[in-house]
């Protein structure tokens, strides 16, 4: 909690979990942002190592962390990038929605069977499905969106399966020291 | 639970989402990527239907559009744009069409082609 300022009108209390909650979307956002410039051969198919980020956050502290690093980092870049309520963001939107929707139903399983690599393919999955129906019901009503969808998804499973190794790799460096900081 | 993030050991799990996302995978190239042969020719003037062939006959068809007269030619169970007075010419240059779904458009002379199997996989085309 931040002590109040005697000249200070207008005070926001943040409390730890705003702070951490903001740091973590910082990451993501600058992942985005990084990705956002770099070059793609098919609009559509990035990395998204943005989602890295909220699956570390997913792992090391609940959903509803992850949920607002991931909804924050969309709203956020959106802004930066100026495309905010266009198309590009109306894809980005859906995208982290379904991908979070997907990821609420599977975090429970086993984690003696199923790591990180299982919740980002799954995620990167359900994140493009979010997108195609966007594409398919909005932007281009048109059958021929299907010839593009094995491309999308074979990105989807190879993006998901190296975030999903980066993201192991990630918690493996960084044991779970702020879990134990908190108690 | 971190015994289950060591590096470089696959988990079972993890080895069967990846076998079944590759299995989804090869099912939408196979599904989504048929080349089946085409059957039938459709041919669209301006916002009609102006006439479907079947692919089975060779033959010559000359339409006249808005800018001119445009060739289109079937044989051999595929079809194309054999000459078009459109100044980009690129209905020309899309080649002979062979599977069901492919489609040209000669937008300059409101020409579009579009083959078809027996029966249409989807509703219709719009532009």
């Amino acid at each position: 909690m931040t002590q109040p300022q005697k000249n200070k009108r207008i005070e926001i209390k943040t409390t730890a979990d705003d702070h951490r909650i903001a740091k973590l979307a910082a990451f993501a956002i600058g992942l985005h942002l990084l990705e956002a410039v770099m070059p793609s051969p098919l609009p559509g198919v990035k990395p998204g190592l943005a989602n890295i980020v909220t699956l570390f956050v997913l792992y090391r502290f609940d959903f509803a962390t992850a949920a607002w690093v991931s909804l924050l980092r969309v709203f956020a870049s959106s802004l930066l990038l100026g495309n905010f309520l266009s198309p590009t963001f109306a894809l980005s939107l859906s995208g982290a929605l379904l991908s979070l929707a997907a990821l609420f139903f599977v975090q429970h399983l086993p984690r003696r069977y199923f790591s990180a690599v299982t919740l980002s393919v799954l995620a990167a999955f359900a994140h493009m499905a979010g997108q195609l129906l966007i594409v398919r019901f909005w932007l281009i009503p048109h059958a021929g969106v299907a010839y593009l969808i094995p491309i999308f998804m074979a990105a989807a499973l190879v993006f998901g399966v190296v975030n999903g190794l980066l993201t192991n790799y990630l918690l493996r460096i960084n044991p779970a020291k702020i879990d134990e900081a908190e108690g | 639970m971190k015994g289950a993030l060591r590096w470089g050991k696959p988990l079972l799990g993890d080895v069967l989402v990846i076998l079944v996302g590759l299995i989804v995978v090869a099912y939408l190239i196979k599904s989504l990527w048929h080349n089946e042969q085409a059957a039938k020719l459709q041919i669209r003037l301006g916002d009609k239907i102006y006439s479907t062939y079947s692919l089975d006959q060779n033959r010559t068809i000359d339409l006249q559009g808005p800018i001119g007269i445009t060739r289109i030619v079937i044989a051999d169970g595929r079809a194309r744009f054999a000459s078009s007075p459109c100044p980009n010419q690129y209905c020309v240059h899309q080649g002979w069409l062979s599977h069901k779904g492919q489609a040209a458009f000669c937008l300059p002379n409101q020409v579009s082609l579009e083959l078809l199997s027996g029966e249409k996989p989807f509703d219709s085309l719009n532009y």
